[in-house]
């Protein structure tokens, strides 16, 4: 067990492998994304009452869901780098930040779509979840500016690490905060506190959306990731032998 | 013949010299002090002058553009935090020092808070009475801007320590510190909010209060984390 993971923190290991990884995640991820759009947009009834606007829920709640975990992996992988020293878990923090903050984006954008017809405005401030969502845009700006900010990548990654490590705590606090800040306003949104149940022709295309998006996600971190170890290893010699080598060999 | 009994410092010793050292430093310059506070006043006088001065309209935003003015102005002050220890080089002698820098830290930051949070709670009531406040209204404006500045005071400290020696320091800063010092605002501005409607506000004073003594625990580490980091 641990002999692979030292292994796999091996940067020519981890590249090398990685095309593998990344095909086996991604194909099975796409095959559930295909299953869940076309289910979920042709397959699934008409809600009752939202009628098919409630339909884009299946990039909604993925893209909303993959925004938190996004920034969980990019703060746990942080702390792994700063407490053992593994530069390979830094290479994925520094990954996960744009990936997550993309996810947030598409998140609010979708959220805000489907606000229009259901409470007929674009952008609903007194919405607790809208604002944690535009909060958690904010850090993961902030994260990226500070690691672009810092010419040195070590010195980049350990602060990084620390400000999202902080971030972790309070992306929390803030949203219990913004919760308590929403209920002293009237109640302007719809939305049930626990949710209508949902019937299983809607239920299965979303679920399949959520998995098929977590392994895209993932997918797309490890090539991301697999990038970023390239560029930082770009004077080290396994890289220039694996340049100058054959075609056939890299 | 004896020699004195000389103790060793202590571990809280390195926290009070750098305090007092600190707070010495802003007696002599006094504009460092003064700034953030013309700052907040002039933050203000514009709203007023922007969205109109009519009573009513001072009632229902007062509470939220004092504290928007106030948190704005603590960010000013937060800049100068280690920026001068880090340019002459006193910053790298408080690392290697045998006293604990998370406390070394503290001691900067309360003389941070006693230079910039204090000053803006006492000038506060007078910009609060312009804004018709009532009394006890003012009272826990104060309240709330203590508990308030104290975590932004700390909570800053970390940003400040992220970004110390960074050419483009200052927007970072703002941008780093912002969305952690969303919780203070929200629940400080509405706070006197609620007080100022005469409805219960003590959840707000507990809640602030407990986000205060949590930074105060927790801030002081990743500070001195970030210190270590920044100077390598």
């Amino acid at each position: 067990m641990w002999k692979w993971f030292h292994q796999l923190a091996s940067p020519p290991h981890f590249y090398r492998i990685v095309p593998i990884f990344s095909t086996l995640l991604l194909l099975p991820g796409l095959a559930l994304i295909a299953y869940g759009v076309y289910a979920g947009l042709f397959l699934a009834p008409m809600d009752y009452q939202q009628g098919d606007a409630f339909r884009i829920i299946y990039i909604h709640v993925p893209s909303a869901y993959l925004s938190m975990m996004a920034y969980m992996i990019m703060a746990v992988a942080g702390g792994i780098g700063l407490i053992w020293r593994m530069k390979l878990a830094h290479a994925v923090a520094a990954s996960a930040a744009p990936l997550g903050a993309w996810f947030t984006f598409l998140a609010l954008a979708t959220g805000s779509i489907w606000g229009r017809p259901m409470w007929g405005t674009w952008w609903e401030w007194a919405d607790p979840r809208m604002m944690s969502e535009l909060i958690l845009l904010f850090f993961y700006f902030g994260y990226m500016a500070l690691r672009a900010a810092i010419d040195d990548t070590a010195k980049a990654d350990k602060a990084a690490a620390v400000l999202s490590l902080v971030g972790v705590v309070n992306v929390i606090i803030v949203h219990y905060s913004v919760e308590w800040w929403s209920s002293l306003h009237q109640g302007q949104t719809i939305m049930a506190k626990d949710g209508p149940a949902m019937d299983p022709a809607m239920l299965y295309p979303l679920l399949a959306n959520i998995f098929g998006f977590t392994l895209l996600f993932g997918s797309l971190l490890l090539r991301r990731t697999r990038t970023e170890v390239l560029f930082r290893e770009r004077r080290t010699r396994w890289v220039k032998e694996m340049i100058l080598a054959p075609e056939g060999q890299r | 013949m004896t020699a004195p009994v000389r103790r060793m410092p202590g571990m809280l010793d390195g926290l009070l010299a750098v305090a007092r050292r600190d707070l010495l430093l802003a007696w002599k310059r006094p504009g460092d002090v003064l700034n953030p506070l013309f700052f907040f006043a002039m933050v203000c006088t514009l709203f007023p002058l922007a969205v109109g001065p009519s009573a009513e309209q001072l009632t229902f935003s007062g509470p939220g553009v004092l504290w928007v003015a106030a948190l704005l102005a603590m960010l000013i002050s937060l800049n100068s935090l280690f920026i001068s220890d880090f340019d002459d080089g006193s910053l790298e002698q408080l690392l290697v020092s045998p006293q604990p820098l998370p406390l070394v830290g503290l001691g900067k930051t309360i003389s941070h808070w006693l230079t910039s949070g204090l000053p803006l709670v006492l000038v506060s009531p007078i910009v609060a009475i312009t804004y018709r406040m009532q009394g006890d209204v003012v009272l826990v404006l104060m309240l709330t801007l203590t508990l308030g500045t104290i975590s932004l005071s700390l909570l800053g400290s970390i940003g400040a320590a992220l970004t110390v020696g960074l050419h483009r320091g200052t927007a970072l800063l703002s941008l780093l510190i912002l969305p952690l010092s969303m919780p203070v605002l929200i629940i400080g501005a509405n706070t006197v909010s609620l007080a100022a409607g005469n409805e219960t506000y003590s959840a707000g004073i507990w809640a602030l209060s407990a986000y205060a003594v949590g930074t105060l625990s927790l801030a002081p580490y990743a500070t001195a984390a970030a210190l270590r980091i920044s100077n390598e």
